[in-house]
């Protein structure tokens, strides 16, 4: 509402805020913009949810809070951990660099108390970039990552080509020994803190973080890896047939990459930034890519599904255009690099058909990505049962949710074509993937363009299968018991 | 009779891939009868400056969901969006928020 102080009488300003009126009306036309919602003084410079004009100083009060509120809300990340944070170069990773960057700056009290580390993945071979351009990329990226002062490490995509089988196995988790609560963890680390300045020289630094590591990537190694590996990558791709099957390539390789640098570097969890647009369009894609047993995890704050190396989405409730408001407001440097399937029409994979949906709607009605989002966040991972490896997706490493094979539509569909080769044939990765999986697996090419570790992975698997198989009527039954034994 | 406008329009966040990766663009609007507006201004880079593909960029006469446009720094939902009348030496920015194009 525009008030009469302000001296702006023609502003209507009827958005029917707080009437529950999920329609948006268009604002009237006002030269002056009217004031903040929050404090009333300074005029509004974005537009918040349905209609709240924040000025500059509120929104940044209020981004900030929102990303410290995430944190500590949810009490996953410890004091002194090492965190790595998956940089894309885009607008919501940079965002959560700059957040990480603020929060351990404060004054001791308030201050955020762990140990970042930061990664980034070039993907300009299967985004269709010549090798100059990927260089200048790099080149950018790494400027940015050196300024943080913070240890970082570059990699390109062709490097999962090369990772080793354990990617896809579940690494030892936590869950064994006692973890110490939260609120323990905090105040023992301040303890050691004081501890630390009494006995050290009453210098305010905690120790490792603000010590400017070195940049613990490569240095001066090759930019870009050999000609050959991007050549076997690309062919991986192209033979991807559809768009949607790409997509999920994708996302797969760079999961499992920045999975294994978190574990080889020693980083016990890995911050990502999808901020609640993506996460809203990630939700339904899922949906429509038969993933709907497993959305928790995809989306939810804490996925956990690797055991040892536990993700974290601290930007999921931050909408894209605040993202970007605030980027452009306060100077956050970006790395825009085209993602996979620029400048093509809408409708090519699943993926950009569901984000064009809700934004589509989102244009109109106001409310519709948080309350997509919301729904989301009703749902909970259930408890992980499936602990052998047997029983876990290959590719994607959730519960296989398949009990009763034969019943699936599915199964005809999928065993037509190759005789059986052994190993190698595509029936024989069938019954190691869960049912979107299987979906996807059914759309790449010949397992033959698949890296060789997920290949090695799959043989061992189906042969442990076919053992169990063969020595299951020696085994003995849980419910069983050895006569003789009390 | 409006007087020629001259504006700044810049595009940010992947949306000057449309406009051969030229970020910022020094515009001078012809005199015509109406007073230009957002709605004009479109239409106008449209046909100007648009190097290719236009439905990535606008839907109808607005753009597309998932463009973000600034006026003067300040967001267009509080000037009016598509009837804001544009002056002189106005700044006029528009982010993709999009996954490309």
């Amino acid at each position: 509402m525009c008030e009469a102080n302000r001296g702006c009488g023609e502003c209507a300003a009827g958005l029917g805020v707080g009437l529950g009126a999920p329609r948006r009306r268009p604002a009237a036309v006002c030269r002056q913009p009217r004031p903040c919602v929050k404090c009333g003084d300074s005029a509004a410079a974005v537009v918040i949810r349905i209609g709240d004009g924040f000025c500059r100083a509120c929104f940044r009060e209020y981004f900030v809070h929102k990303f410290r509120a995430m944190l500590g809300k949810n009490r996953v990340i410890f004091p002194g951990e090492k965190v790595l944070l998956a940089l894309s170069g885009g607008p919501a990773s940079s965002a959560m660099l700059r957040q990480v960057q603020e929060g351990l700056s404060r004054e001791t009290a308030k201050r955020l108390r762990f140990v970042p580390g930061l990664v980034h993945i070039d993907e300009g071979a299967v985004c269709g970039q010549s090798p100059a351009q990927r260089e200048q990329n790099l080149a950018q990226m790494e400027a940015l990552l050196q300024e943080t002062g913070f240890p970082y490490y570059l990699a390109s995509l062709e490097q999962a080509l090369e990772l080793p089988g354990s990617v896809l196995r579940r690494g030892p988790g936590a869950a064994g020994e006692p973890c110490p609560s939260y609120k323990e963890a905090v105040e023992g680390f301040i303890q050691q803190q004081r501890q630390e300045v009494a006995d050290g020289d009453g210098d305010t630094s905690s120790a490792g973080l603000s010590t400017q590591h070195g940049p613990g990537g490569h240095p001066a190694a090759p930019r870009l890896p050999p000609a050959a590996l991007t050549a076997e990558l690309l062919r991986l791709f192209e033979a991807a047939e559809t768009l949607t099957a790409k997509e999920e390539l994708l996302q797969m390789l760079r999961g499992h990459l920045i999975l294994h640098t978190a574990r080889t570097r020693g980083y016990p969890k890995v911050m990502t930034g999808e901020s609640c647009t993506r996460v809203a369009v990630k939700l339904l894609t899922n949906l429509a890519l038969g993933r709907g047993a497993f959305l928790a995890v995809d989306t939810g704050f804490v996925d956990s599904r690797h055991g040892d190396v536990t993700l974290v989405r601290p930007m999921r409730e931050y909408m894209a255009k605040e993202i970007a408001f605030y980027n452009h407001f306060f100077g956050v440097p970006t790395v825009i690099t085209p993602p996979l399937s620029t400048k093509r029409r809408e409708k090519t994979s699943i993926h950009r058909l569901m984000e064009s949906f809700l934004l589509g709607l989102q244009a109109d009605f106001p409310s519709t990505i948080s309350t997509v989002y919301r729904t989301g966040e009703k749902l909970s991972a259930a408890p992980a049962e499936a602990s052998s490896e047997l029983q876990r997706c290959l590719l994607c490493l959730c519960a296989l949710d398949i009990d009763g094979e034969e019943e699936l539509a599915l199964e005809p569909t999928l065993v037509t074509e190759e005789t059986g080769d052994g190993a190698d044939s595509r029936a024989a990765f069938i019954p190691l993937l869960c049912y979107s999986c299987r979906l996807t697996f059914k759309e790449m090419g010949p397992p033959a363009t698949l890296p060789s570790y997920v290949r090695t992975e799959a043989r061992h698997r189906s042969c442990r299968a076919r053992m169990k198989e063969q020595i299951q009527e020696f085994l003995l039954e849980d419910d069983e018991e050895e006569p003789g034994t009390s | 009779m409006a007087a020629p406008v001259s504006l700044q329009v810049e595009f940010g966040g992947g949306a000057e891939l449309l406009f051969d990766g030229v970020k910022k663009h020094q515009v001078t609007l012809p005199s015509q009868p109406e007073p230009w507006d957002i709605r004009n201004l479109l239409k106008w880079i449209k046909t100007n400056l648009l190097k290719e593909r236009p439905e990535l960029f606008m839907q109808g006469e607005s753009v597309r969901p998932g463009i973000l446009v600034l006026i003067n720094d300040a967001d267009w939902e509080l000037m009016g969006e598509l009837d804001y009348k544009l002056q002189d030496q106005d700044n006029v920015l528009f982010i993709s928020t999009l996954h490309g194009g």
